[in-house]
């Protein structure tokens, strides 16, 4: 078996396939179908200091290779989430990362300081793709002086490794990943998901309650994939990829883009135990391709 | 409930009127326990559309023939693709989901089970489990018109059978609601169909203060409550349809009627 370990700042992987938030929920969902404790590690439901509804109902609509989606971040908040179920998660042996989502400043601020105290969680990964509600409901992560001022904060309550989630729904990603870095971000996550719509011709109705949502799949996959090796070319900090990845070849084309970890999402929906499969074949490449570790193939790309 | 995940093949694919079939499948392993209003995923590999897998409740559970019975309508490139799946073929199925319908209490005994369109699946399964514990169901069966009544047949193997179709072609007219058997003395009530039959369903009961559960069908993602796509109003807050449901107690639910 290839070293498959792999380092996001100072938190050690067993193995660098992550399952994405929102399509995991918090692990236990999906028992009956693998065993988690195999995970590189699971990106948790995304949390808010208060607890959330979401949107009405329809949320979700299929799409061509690909769903859209419009939750809208039902979860029953971080007090909740440290009471109830963070003492089940210490059951388990991989590496929970809790993503943080607000609706302004001092909501991100406040929840990664709960979460800080939590001696189980080793990172957050800070969803700013959220609106900012004192600034007309903008996302936070689509301008740079607004993603840089969460992270600034966020950073001063949180010591341990914060993972900054980007958003694909911007005219330069590189400039908002440069932005969190240079406020100290441990690393970035990308993509999530890109804004999108669906319309039912019949009934001439849009087919989601929000009428626009998040669009994740395979569909998404080559955006994802030039943004990763866009970013990873220019921050320091480790990338972690994601976006339609559904097999280990898919996890492979990140990894070479210079992904240092890769997340899986919307494929769990439709295989549960599709991410053991992709740790499987991570194995199976790199040993086909005489390579020891995982961090062989890291930005490998050969574009000569 | 254990959930698995596992390939089946299909032994038998029957097409009925009106763009309907009933898909049969079996596996090698003896099923696990399922329960009447359970629903399957099932992953469709050969069209591009249909990226997620669809969701079927189950139609009525064969134990002799170790086999589980999906009763489809036509209406997409993915229920179109599964039409055409021929004795052999293999479905993979992430199997048994959600909750189930009750059973009735000690002190209920006239059951009525009303259906409309496809929504009679999981009715069918219900009606036999009922029947196989000694009692002695009505079902009550609603159709746009004689062509959209299905599997009547097998329902009256367990119990009583009346119907309704909009225009007149069978049973009596109208809606299940203005059918004539409501006059009826019941003490529970269950339903599946269109929402705004189960809406009118739920309605009656609840004016009548008759027990009453419907099983929702709205879309989902995941269908084992990690994607919160397929959430329900209910008095509770939003509640998973795929986990919490599909069967809810109709008081539960806050419903626009």
């Amino acid at each position: 078996m290839a070293n498959l370990t792999t380092k996001i700042g100072n938190l050690t992987l067993k193995n660098p396939v992550i399952t994405a938030s929102g399509t995991f929920g918090y692990g236990e969902e999906y028992l009956d179908f693998l065993d988690i404790n195999q995970l590189g590690g699971i990106c948790v439901k995304g949390t808010t200091l208060h607890r959330r509804e979401g949107n009405p109902y329809p949320r979700m609509a299929e799409t061509p290779s690909g769903m859209l989606n419009a939750v809208g971040l039902q979860n029953k908040g971080v007090d909740y989430f440290i009471n109830t179920i963070y003492p089940r998660l210490k059951a388990f042996e991989t590496a929970f990362i809790v993503n943080v989502s607000g609706s302004t400043l001092e909501d991100y601020i406040e929840t990664a300081e709960k979460i800080n105290s939590l001696s189980f969680i080793p990172a957050i990964e800070l969803n700013i793709s959220c609106p900012n509600v004192k600034q007309g409901g903008m996302a936070f992560g689509v301008d740079k002086d607004m993603a840089a001022e969460v992270v600034k904060e966020v950073r001063k309550v949180y010591d341990k490794p914060l993972i900054v989630k980007l958003s694909p729904n911007v005219t330069d990603i590189v400039s908002i990943a440069r932005a969190v870095e240079h406020e100290g971000a441990d690393a970035v996550s990308l993509i999530n998901t890109l804004l999108g719509m669906a319309i039912d011709a019949e009934t001439q109705k849009p087919l989601l309650s929000t009428i626009t949502g998040g669009l994740s799949g395979p569909c998404v996959k080559p955006i994802a994939l030039r943004m990763v090796w866009q970013v990873a070319h220019a921050v320091k900090i480790p990338v972690v990829g994601m976006g339609g990845i559904s097999n280990a070849r898919d996890a492979i084309e990140f990894f070479l883009a210079g992904a240092t970890a890769i997340e899986v999402g919307t494929a769990n929906f439709i295989d549960p135990a599709i991410s053991l499969q992709v740790i499987q074949g991570i194995d199976d490449y790199l040993q086909r391709h005489n390579c020891e570790s995982i961090t062989d193939i890291i930005g490998a790309l050969k574009t000569a | 409930m254990k959930k698995f995940i596992g390939d089946f093949v299909v032994s038998e694919n029957i097409p009925l009127k009106n763009n309907h079939f009933l898909l049969k499948l079996t596996q090698a392993e003896p099923l696990p326990l399922m329960l009447p209003g359970q629903f399957v995923q099932l992953k469709i590999d050969d069209t591009s559309s249909a990226f997620l897998r669809r969701t079927f409740s189950i139609n009525y559970v064969d134990r002799i023939k170790n086999e589980i019975w999906l009763l489809i309508q036509v209406v997409g490139d993915g229920t179109r693709s599964l039409s055409k799946y021929k004795i052999g073929d293999s479905l993979n199925l992430i199997y048994p989901l959600g909750n189930s319908f009750s059973m009735p209490t000690v002190t209920q005994s006239r059951l009525l089970l009303v259906g409309g369109g496809v929504g009679v699946a999981p009715l069918l399964f219900l009606g036999a489990i009922l029947a196989e514990k000694g009692y002695l169901p009505s079902f009550l069966i609603g159709a746009r018109n004689v062509d959209g009544l299905i599997e009547l047949e097998k329902f009256q193997q367990f119990g009583d059978v009346y119907v309704t179709t909009e225009d007149g072609s069978a049973g009596e007219i109208g809606f299940v609601t203005n059918h004539s058997i409501l006059k009826n003395a019941f003490d529970k009530i269950y339903t599946c169909g269109p929402t705004p039959m189960m809406q009118a369903i739920a309605q009656f009961a609840d004016n009548k203060s008759i027990d009453c559960e419907v099983s929702l069908e709205n879309k989902m993602a995941c269908g084992i409550g990690a994607c919160l796509c397929c959430v329900t109003q209910t008095h509770q807050g939003n509640q998973c349809v795929c986990t919490d449901g599909p069967v809810f107690k109709t008081n539960e639910l806050v419903w626009q009627i």
